[in-house]
């Protein structure tokens, strides 16, 4: 048996041997094919490398690329374009009736709960995502900077806390947001238990269900986006905050530095390149917001019976986009380059303050 | 101030329980003002014994005393000392003047001082001008400086260099030598300069320390260390070209080279190490004559080389004392400049 097991293994051995003989030997294979044909170019005196200029051969590496980005991206992008400006579109006949230029966008805009919050729901996608935007992206992003730079000082255990702090990141949002909307219960969920315990009366508090006020709804939106979103914020810190050069530190910790100026003084400008990509792919994907509402909210947006709607501008433009009525498909349109052209200027915003405070 | 260290030892043990003897019991004591340095090969623990100094390091055993205070537990904070890094350590994204004043903003000084003695350091390492330049536009020898600047602004007990000259060109280095000196000797500060080029060690400091593998060789001033080396390894590693060391017996007081008594030495009869140095030789008439194998004119000086008991012996003498393609010498070499050292402990033996 003994003798068996060492025979397999032996064998096995020569498997692999051969394997990588095999591919060691076709390397050598096409290096010496390659090695031929530049000869024979040498001698033709052909010079491909040289006919070519750079971005020709650029090109040629990119277009795989290309053309999958221009399918699926660029030429909807024109197709919206081209939609804003059609009046009345119908989809199933392809016809129209006319066109407009800001006819489109003139619907959106002046659509009560696109911006101007409606008279029965006091919200509009806008507010709303606006609202998310700037609470949750500069909450999350402290927090995650806070979080990276204590599992970075801590020792026992590192590996532990760092796989806890990313598993939301591997964890799927609907199911989280599943999970948010049962621990925000009225009755039995664990934050408003959690509450009692406190003495306060929590059997009517409601924070997703009827009854729920935009404020508590907006809270529990909130906190859920920026648990979410942790996870990958806190991985990219870490890993930056783990590529300083520990002799700052010690020069730092050598002319008495506090714990806070170490990490507004050092840590934070060394990773500010990170801290700006961060918070503007942040500041898209929260404009963008879209299953976090409908996981906790439903595709409606709405807390049964509440008066207002949590709506996001992408869920907005979102009703519009099946078409069934003429005009809708320009409609959702103009909603998306108006998304477009909001997120443009905030990017551009954040990269002129960035050439002041980011240190690359 | 006065700095002691007493018995230090550091052991850096590895995951599979490996242990490294980084510094093993080394007891010095720096006077207050001069400057020492801290001299050896690779890995013989110079910085483990700076770091430990410092605080950034934990000694195993062992004490450090700054003046009375016993500052082996204190953090580096609180320890009040200015660390040059081998490879400065600036911080990137700030300004050289923002780098100076960095350590000044975390003491008690007030804002219109700091400003001020941020420029009087400035100046006094000669980057006046460089102040709204970050590191990355500084070449070497003016981001050295800055170092230099940034440790000793807060007016620090004792500055730390470690090998701060390593990364500069061959005639920066002479330069930043000299400064270092300048600076030193302006501000009186106790100073331990880190390096394993002696030939650096030997121009710039008052005493300096050689170490190997975490152990102290010899502790002097550096003349006297080169005259008188209190053992092989020292003996060989300073000096350049290096000095001539061969196996050798003394018998009846009689120093035993190429089977004809080379001088009388007085020590007990054995087989020894046998060391000298190469410019310590002088042609004389009635010297030891030898065969010369080779011969080099350069300049001012011949360097002849020829065999002394099979090994390869080098000497250095006056160019005016020698002949073109001359076959053989007679040289002579002051008893006091032959070094016998022990085959065992390598231990000098008829010096100090
Ligand atoms: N953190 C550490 N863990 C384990 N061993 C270490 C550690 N730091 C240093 N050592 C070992 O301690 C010894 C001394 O290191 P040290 O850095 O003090 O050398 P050095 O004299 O400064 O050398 P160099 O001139 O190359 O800078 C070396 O053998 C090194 O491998
Ligand atoms: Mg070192």
């Amino acid at each position: 048996m003994g003798n068996f097991i060492k025979n397999a293994k032996e064998f096995l051995i020569k498997i692999g041997n051969a394997i990588k003989n095999f591919f060691w030997n076709i390397r050598r294979y096409i290096n010496k094919f390659k090695r031929k044909i530049s000869d024979f170019l040498d001698k033709k005196k052909i010079n491909p490398a040289g006919k070519f200029p750079g971005w020709a051969k650029a090109l040629v590496y990119l277009s795989p690329a290309l053309i999958v980005l221009g399918i699926f991206t660029f030429w909807p992008i024109i197709n919206s374009f081209a939609l804003v400006v059609y009046e009345n579109y119908n989809m199933t006949s392809d016809s129209i009736t006319g066109y407009t230029i800001f006819g489109n966008f003139i619907k959106v805009l002046t659509d009560e709960s696109f911006i101007v919050p409606a008279s029965h729901t006091a919200s509009s996608a806008v507010i709303n995502t606006l609202i998310i935007v700037f609470i949750s992206v500069p909450i999350s992003i402290f927090l995650a900077l806070g979080i990276s730079v204590a599992l970075n000082s801590i020792k026992p255990l590192k590996g532990f806390f760092q796989t806890v702090y990313f598993l939301p990141y591997v964890t799927n949002t609907i199911a989280i947001g599943l999970v948010f909307a049962y621990m925000f219960k009225t009755q039995g969920g664990l934050v408003n238990q959690f509450i009692s315990f406190f003495g306060i009366d929590a059997s009517e508090l409601s924070w997703v269900e009827t009854n729920a006020v935009y404020w508590r709804s907006m809270f529990v939106l909130i906190f859920y986006s920026v648990w979410s979103s942790l996870a990958f914020k806190i991985m990219v810190f870490l890993t930056s905050i783990q590529g300083i050069d520990k002799q700052y530190y010690q020069a730092a910790s050598i002319d008495a530095t506090p714990k806070g100026r170490i990490f507004s003084k050092i840590t934070v400008p060394l990773i500010s390149p990170m801290i700006f990509y961060i918070t503007v792919t942040s500041v898209i994907g929260a404009f963008k917001i879209y299953n976090a509402i409908v996981a906790l909210f439903g595709v409606q947006g709405t807390p049964p019976g509440a008066n207002y709607n949590l709506q996001s501008i992408v869920m907005y433009i979102y009703q519009f986009i099946d078409g069934s009525k003429e005009g809708q498909l320009s409609v959702a349109a103009a909603g998306s380059l108006i998304l477009f052209a909001i997120i443009l200027v905030l990017t551009i915003v954040q990269m002129q303050v960035s050439k002041k405070r980011v240190h690359y | 101030m006065e700095l002691r260290l007493e018995k230090l030892t550091k052991v850096f043990t590895n995951k599979n329980g490996q242990e490294t003897r980084a510094v093993d019991n080394l007891d010095i004591t720096i006077e207050s003002g001069t400057l020492v340095a801290l001299l050896g090969p690779s890995g013989c623990g110079k910085s483990t014994t700076l770091f430990m100094i410092a605080g950034l390091v934990k000694p195993t055993g062992g004490k450090i005393f700054f003046g009375e205070d016993d500052v082996t537990k204190l953090a580096p904070e609180k320890r009040g000392i200015g660390l040059v890094f081998q490879n400065y350590a600036l911080y990137p994204h700030m300004t050289v003047f923002k780098n100076i004043l960095f350590p000044l903003e975390n003491l008690d000084v007030p804002r219109d001082e700091a400003f001020a003695r941020v420029k009087e350091m400035a100046n006094l390492v000669g980057i006046g001008e460089l102040l709204d330049r970050k590191p990355s536009q500084l070449s070497g020898g003016q981001q050295q400086r800055v170092a230099i600047a940034r440790a000793l602004v807060k007016k620090p007990r004792v500055l730390l260099l470690d090998e701060p000259l390593s990364n500069l060109d061959a005639r920066l280095r002479l330069q930043m030598r000299e400064e270092i000196k300048r600076i030193q000797r302006e501000t009186g500060i106790t100073t331990i300069f880190v390096t394993h080029d002696q030939e650096e060690a030997m121009s710039i400091s008052d005493k300096m320390v050689v170490l190997d593998f975490g152990k102290e060789q010899q502790y002097a001033a550096p003349q006297s260390m080169y005259n008188q080396p209190g053992n092989l390894f020292v003996a060989k590693f300073l000096g350049n070209p290096p000095i001539n060391a061969f196996e050798a017996e003394v018998k009846n007081k009689k120093l035993i080279i190429n089977e004809k008594p080379f001088m009388t030495l007085n020590v007990p009869d054995g087989l020894y190490d046998v060391g000298m140095r190469p410019e310590n030789f002088r042609v004389a008439d009635d010297g030891f004559k030898t065969e010369i194998k080779d011969i080099f004119h350069i300049g001012r000086d011949t360097m002849i080389h020829f065999e002394f008991n099979g090994n390869n012996v080098r000497a250095l003498v006056d160019s005016d004392t020698m002949k073109v393609n001359q076959k053989s010498v007679s040289l002579t070499i002051k008893p006091e400049r032959v070094y016998i050292f022990d085959k065992q402990t390598g231990k000098v033996v008829n010096h100090g």
